[in-house]
């Protein structure tokens, strides 16, 4: 568990005090807890409710000690030490060791025998300290309390009541942590329980936490109940694969079978938290995997020895060489990418790549290159955590990046309207960070950036005292990747940005897009932010490459939409395909059409996919589990990991690459410490950069349609969260959301349902009347029954039409 | 030594509860005197009067005035504790229903004095009558201009709430009763911050009892002097004792502090049948029971804590030779193992597993070394709970085994209504049964 205080991280630098704990001295930073004082000695005290992230409550009373001048017990949890106070510990203080051990008697009392049974057995503190402080045999002979069992709190999380000791840590989480105040302490005496209000179900994107901090097997979660002992288990830490927060993870197999995963305590990062997806959507890397290479013969995919595949592969890339591109997706690790990168211009000589597996823009190629790639973490958690003022711009924290939701949720709990979000939709995790909602019609985003800039005014918000307060040492702006839906806006962050001097960070939302940029995996760029149209960034490169300068590409490639739209054309000759899929593509069919037109294509894949049906050379790579590596955080801070399932032999696609390579005679790394190894040599880039896009934000014209606002909840369709029905269950509903006044104008009956419809066709879905932009409709972006881009064939800011969809 | 009505001396008039009835004895007169004085100055009457809380603790109540932090600019409340729920408590109740304007009155000095603009009363939600009474004087009192905006053209404002609680002993704890009032459910607060710091809606409270309020305009109208001459130095005044048990005519009877029990227990016209007094208790179910060799000390806060019990809420509870003390013993636990809130481990599982082992000695069953489980428990709940709730739920079992310990023994073999036939020391039973 993180060692910080409850009163905030200022802590660090505040005076000193003097204490003693068992007559020992010790310096402590004032407002210190005692408990945490005993820990600074190695002292363990016994303890259920307190964390030392949730506010004290100091209810179980296990932590009992003696204060010198104070005539009962003080809980060391919630006792704030002062200047020359004494403290006697169960070290050296029988009445704190007696307090503590009637404790224990009475928290054993109705607690049931179900250590045998129960998944917390092994690793239970209750089990643990019941045999620190607890008596050898029990006194009690009354019946135990007992509680049907279990009950589900949501579809995921299990609650069995009899085993609860009622420490309040999980229903403190939901309040304060996550904000989703939907756990609550019901009932009194010994009848008190831990319950949910009827039709309100425990549906947090962070529920799995309250599994994972509960000091007994009182919440479980249906994934992992009755699954496995925690001694069987083989833990490994990792870092989520799900996202660009990179929460530091523990994986937990047993004989070769992924288990469960816990969030892994990281104060830099996640602290002691992560979401429901980082830990239960693991079951896909299970899951239609591919167990051979494959080769089309005569129309049809054949299996075929690795040999033989990797040498077609080779033939067929080297004959397309520059004429090849490459789609290596967003999912990849840093040395995996890197892998893309330097095989497309090393080996193939060409510089038509991209990661963006998404909705994409040349401007935000060049904002990338100018501003981000490459660049080291300076705006951080700590960052947020400390900002003045942070402005979100295309993020939706609670779906996109869940982790900095926490900071900034941590951050407004003291000190309140800290976060102020540009969006067309008031949400409620913007209310949960008690943000100020600044409302933007999509592609209205850049006007309103330069509105701050010069000062107007917005609805009852002053821009002007925005720009003051963005001026402030430490302001924070965070953009997310779905600012390259707007022309012009990531050009007007720049410019607030450098107007303000406001922190400026990137916030992508796949795990692997951060390090695929600065491993150079989109055209333009070299490794480290390196433009490739600088002389001496290709020396550089070639020089750590080992090859002759004049053998890399010159000119920059294509990327985005033209490089899809040029493969389409049949102008591309091969192209190699890393992790992707055609539906998160703006146009899922011009995806398909790069692919089934283009001549020769080798696809790099883990399980059975659209893609992989359509590809000429099949390799089959390793899942995260199988591979070390590195993800980097949306703050470019590295996040190394090992292997999680090591009798695995599947290849990663960076040692897949290095064979192709071999094969054409191009010997390059293929393991992950040749690849940090060389991609460390590289070091930083201090040359000149890409210059920061100028497009200037664009009017909004009056439109008679509906705009088209979207972006994709945590929990959705996704690819990786397959095979986790649970997880699934907790999902946000899939509905629309629209101002009531555009609902009304468009004629929709409460709880009925709204027919959305695009250029390519409609979905019907239920709505909901929310606070947002009128004359926009708001749908989930890949959610089941509402697929945005391969249902309407239409883009965020795009004009769909509304009509009553008929009851619900 | 006399009675001394002063909060009860009209209550046989008819009208007392109406303002009118009120202010033909004199009622609103202190307020009018008070709203002429600086806010401080009542503060100061208050701390000089030497009053104690009437809620059970007796913490000085001009003190805890003087806690609540002045001129900080934020609002101040007043929360009047009106939730009377202590088995054996009943002064409260009777105070609402027959003189609620001297609570309202006092209310309105009280806010001025500690410059509140809210006040609260939360009263026990099961006497829906002294609800009603109580909303009803604030109304009058609000037609009368005595509430609202500009009280008696001082520039005073006030606005007075009456919320009825629903149902729980621990929302008379006192920030338990902050969280009921906000909506929550009723649990005891970590202190500190304390109310008159942070109470309710995290602003300074100052929360106070019923009687403790009932007395402030007496004390403003009469003076501190007058105030002083009842008591003693340390229980200095008038207390509304309410007497029940097992006497010929249980009730309220208001007497200087220092009366003794047996002086009392004359006012309430002796045991019933002459029965002798078995053991009684000062202040409701959460102070130790003494016995009939206590009688004669004074009742006072000072007296009662030297004879190892508490003055409490001042409302004796007096068993006679019929009542079984296994069974009275067994029947305080069962309520507190009721109204444990559930909050802290030792009051939530202790009251649980004591009342199952009492309930086995009331059944002629218990084991003779339970009785040592039974103390260790209560010692392992007293001065561990998170509140005084826990503290009361300890206290009954080992005063009672200080005074009766062979009662117990007995009980391990015979039930205790075979003992003590139950009939007989029913109230209601009526000469015959006895
Ligand atoms: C479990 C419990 C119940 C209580 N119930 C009441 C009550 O009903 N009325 C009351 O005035 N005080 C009650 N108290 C005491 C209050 O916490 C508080 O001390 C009192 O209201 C302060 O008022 P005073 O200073 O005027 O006595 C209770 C305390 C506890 C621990
Ligand atoms: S369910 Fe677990 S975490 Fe929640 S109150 Fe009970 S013991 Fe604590
Ligand atoms: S927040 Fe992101 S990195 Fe953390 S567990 Fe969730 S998906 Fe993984
Ligand atoms: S002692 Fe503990 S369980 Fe009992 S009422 Fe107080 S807080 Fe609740
Ligand atoms: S850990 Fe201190 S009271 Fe629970």
């Amino acid at each position: 568990m993180t060692i910080t205080s409850n009163t905030g991280a200022e802590v660090a630098k505040a005076e000193t005090i003097a204490v003693t704990v068992d007559g020992v001295g010790i310096e402590v930073p004032k407002g210190t807890l005692a408990i945490r004082a005993a820990e600074l000695l190695g002292i363990e005290i016994p303890r259920f409710c307190d964390h030392p992230l949730l506010d004290p409550v100091a209810a179980c009373r296990a932590c009992l000690i003696e204060v010198e001048g104070m005539p009962k017990p003080q809980p060391a949890c919630a006792q704030v030490l002062s200047d020359g106070m004494q403290i006697r510990t169960q070290q050296s203080s029988p009445v704190a060791r007696e307090a503590q051990e009637g404790v224990m008697e009475f928290l054993l009392l109705n607690h049931p025998l179900d250590c045998p049974v129960c998944d917390k057995g092994g690793e239970c503190p209750l089990q643990n300290q019941a045999m620190q402080v607890g008596r050898p045999t029990s006194r009690f002979e009354e019946d135990k309390r007992t509680f049907p069992k279990p009950i589900s709190v949501s579809a995921q999380i299990l609650l069995d009541r009899e085993r609860c000791v009622s420490c309040a840590r999980c229903t403190r989480f939901a309040e304060q942590i996550a904000g989703d105040p939907m756990l609550e302490l019901l009932e009194r005496g010994a009848k008190q329980q831990v319950g949910t209000a009827t039709d309100e179900p425990f549906d947090s994107y962070f529920s799995g936490n309250t599994v994972q901090i509960c000091p007994v097997g009182a919440l479980t979660s249906a994934a992992y109940r009755f699954r496995s002992r925690p001694f069987d288990l083989v833990s490994v830490p990792t870092t989520c694969e799900h996202c660009a927060s990179g929460c530091s993870l523990r994986t937990d197999s047993r004989r070769g079978t992924i288990t469960r995963r816990l969030a892994w305590e990281d104060p830099a990062v996640n602290e002691d938290w992560n979401c429901d997806k980082g830990r239960f959507a693991f079951t896909y890397m299970a899951q239609g995997r591919i167990t051979t290479p494959m080769v089309r013969e005569d129309g049809a995919l054949r299996p075929a020895s690795w040999p033989e595949a990797i040498a077609i592969a080779a033939r067929g890339l080297a004959q397309a060489g520059s004429g090849a591109g490459v789609l290596a997706g967003g999912r990849l690790t840093m040395e995996d990418a890197y892998g893309y990168a330097r095989f497309a211009r090393a080996v193939l000589g060409t510089d038509d790549i991209d990661f963006r597996a998404r909705q994409s823009s040349d401007e935000e190629a060049q904002f990338l290159a100018a501003r981000i790639a490459g660049t080291p973490a300076t705006v951080t958690y700590e960052a947020l955590e400390r900002a003045p003022i942070v402005l979100l711009v295309s993020l939706e924290p609670e779906d996109e990046s869940p982790i900095i939701f926490l900071r900034l949720r941590k951050a407004s709990r003291r000190r309140p309207a800290t976060v102020v979000a540009i969006s067309p939709v008031r949400t409620r995790g913007m209310d949960k960070m008690a943000a100020t909602w600044l409302p933007a019609a999509p592609g209205a985003e850049a006007g309103v950036l330069d509105e701050i800039m010069s000062g107007g005014s917005l609805a009852e918000t002053s821009m002007a005292e925005l720009r003051d307060r963005l001026q402030a040492p430490g302001a924070v702006i965070l953009v997310g990747e779905r600012a390259a839906d707007v022309p012009g806006l990531l050009s007007a962050v720049a410019r607030l940005a450098d107007a303000t001097g406001a922190g400026l960070a990137w916030v992508p939302r796949r795990a692997g897009e951060r390090g695929a940029l600065d491993a150079g995996a989109l055209a333009g760029l070299l490794p480290g932010g390196r433009p490739l149209t600088d002389a001496d960034a290709r020396d550089a490169v070639a020089r750590a490459w080992g090859i002759d300068a004049g053998s890399l590409p010159t000119a920059a490639g294509r990327h985005g939409t033209p490089l899809l739209q040029a493969a389409s054309r049949g102008e591309v000759a091969a192209l190699l395909v890393g992790g992707i899929e055609f539906a998160d593509f703006p146009d899922p069919s011009l995806a398909r059409a790069a692919v089934t037109a283009t001549a020769f294509v080798v696809s790099l894949e883990q399980r059975h996919t659209e893609v992989t049906e359509l590809a000429d050379v099949v390799l089959p790579v390793a899942v995260v589990a199988e591979k070390a590596g590195t993800f980097l955080t949306w703050e470019g801070r590295p996040r190394p990991f090992g292997q999680v399932l090591r009798e695995d032999l599947a290849m990663s696609d960076a040692g897949v690459l290095s064979m192709i390579a071999a094969e054409l005679g191009q010997p390059s790394p293929g393991d992950v410490p040749a690849l940090r190894r060389e991609l460390g040599s590289l070091g930083p880039w201090s040359g000149a950069r890409a210059t920061t896009p100028g497009v200037p934000a664009q009017a909004i014209t009056a439109r008679a349609g509906i705009t088209l606002a979207s972006w994709r909840l945590l929990l959705d369709s996704g690819a990786m969260q397959e095979g986790e029905p649970h997880l699934a269950a907790t999902a946000r509903p899939t509905v629309a959301r629209l101002s009531e006044a555009t609902a009304s104008h468009a004629g929709l009956a409460p709880a009925a349902l709204v027919t959305v419809s695009g250029p390519r066709g409609s979905v019907t879905l239920p709505w909901e009347p929310a606070e947002m932009v009128d004359d926009v409709v708001w749908l989930p972006l890949r959610s089941p029954g509402c697929g945005v881009f391969a249902d309407l064939g239409q883009v965020v800011g795009g004009e769909v039409a509304i009509t009553p969809g008929g009851a619900a | 030594m006399p009675l001394t009505p002063v909060i009860t001396e009209h209550w046989d008039a008819p009208d007392l509860y109406t303002i009118d009835g009120y202010r033909r004895f004199g009622g609103y007169r202190a307020l009018q005197a008070a709203l002429q004085q600086d806010p401080d100055a009542i503060i100061g009457t208050v701390k000089d009067s030497g009053l104690r809380g009437r809620g059970g603790a007796g913490f000085p109540t001009g003190m805890k005035w003087g806690f609540v932090p002045q001129n900080d600019g934020k609002a101040h409340y007043l929360v009047v504790n009106a939730d009377e729920s202590e088995p054996g408590a009943c002064k409260d109740i009777p105070i609402m229903m027959a003189n609620p304007h001297a609570l309202v009155e006092g209310v309105i000095i009280t806010s001025y004095a500690i410059r509140a603009s809210h006040a609260f009363i939360y009263i026990r939600g099961e006497v829906p009558n002294a609800v009603r009474k109580v909303a009803n004087a604030v109304r009058q009192a609000r037609e009368a201009g005595l509430i609202g905006s500009n009280i008696l053209g001082s520039g005073f404002d006030l606005e007075v709430v009456v919320h009825a609680g629903a149902g729980a002993y621990i929302c008379g704890e006192e920030t338990a009763l902050l969280d009921s009032l906000e909506g929550y459910r009723g649990q005891p607060r970590l202190k500190p911050p304390f109310p008159a710091v942070a109470g309710l809606y995290a602003s300074p409270t100052v929360i106070n009892n019923v009687e403790t309020i009932a007395n402030i305009p007496y004390i403003i109208d009469r003076g501190v002097d007058w105030f002083r001459q009842f008591g003693t130095e340390k229980s200095p005044g008038f207390k509304v004792f309410a007497v029940s048990g097992h006497v010929n005519r249980p009730g309220i009877y208001e007497a200087p502090l220092g009366i003794t029990m047996a002086e009392l227990l004359d006012c309430a016209g002796g045991m019933r049948d002459g029965r002798p007094v078995k053991f009684w208790l000062p202040g409701g179910s959460s102070v130790p029971m003494l016995t009939a060799e206590h009688l004669d000390l004074p009742l006072t806060y000072e007296d009662m804590a030297a004879a190892g019990t508490m003055l409490g809420t001042g409302t004796p509870m007096l068993f006679d030779d019929t009542v079984s003390v296994v069974k009275a013993v067994t029947r305080w636990l069962e309520f507190y193992k009721h109204e444990s809130c559930g909050k802290c481990t030792p009051c939530r599982e202790g009251t649980y597993w004591i009342t199952g082992m009492l309930e086995r000695f009331e059944h002629g069953t218990g084991e003779p070394e339970m009785l040592e489980t039974i103390t260790s428990a209560c010692l392992q709940i007293g001065g561990r709970s998170f509140c005084a709730l826990g503290d009361a739920a300890a206290t009954p079992y080992p005063a009672a085994m200080k005074f009766f310990r062979d009662e117990f023994i007995a009980a391990t073999s015979t039930p205790v209504d075979e003992t003590f036939d139950p009939v007989a020391s029913y109230v209601f039973a009526g000469a015959a049964a006895r």
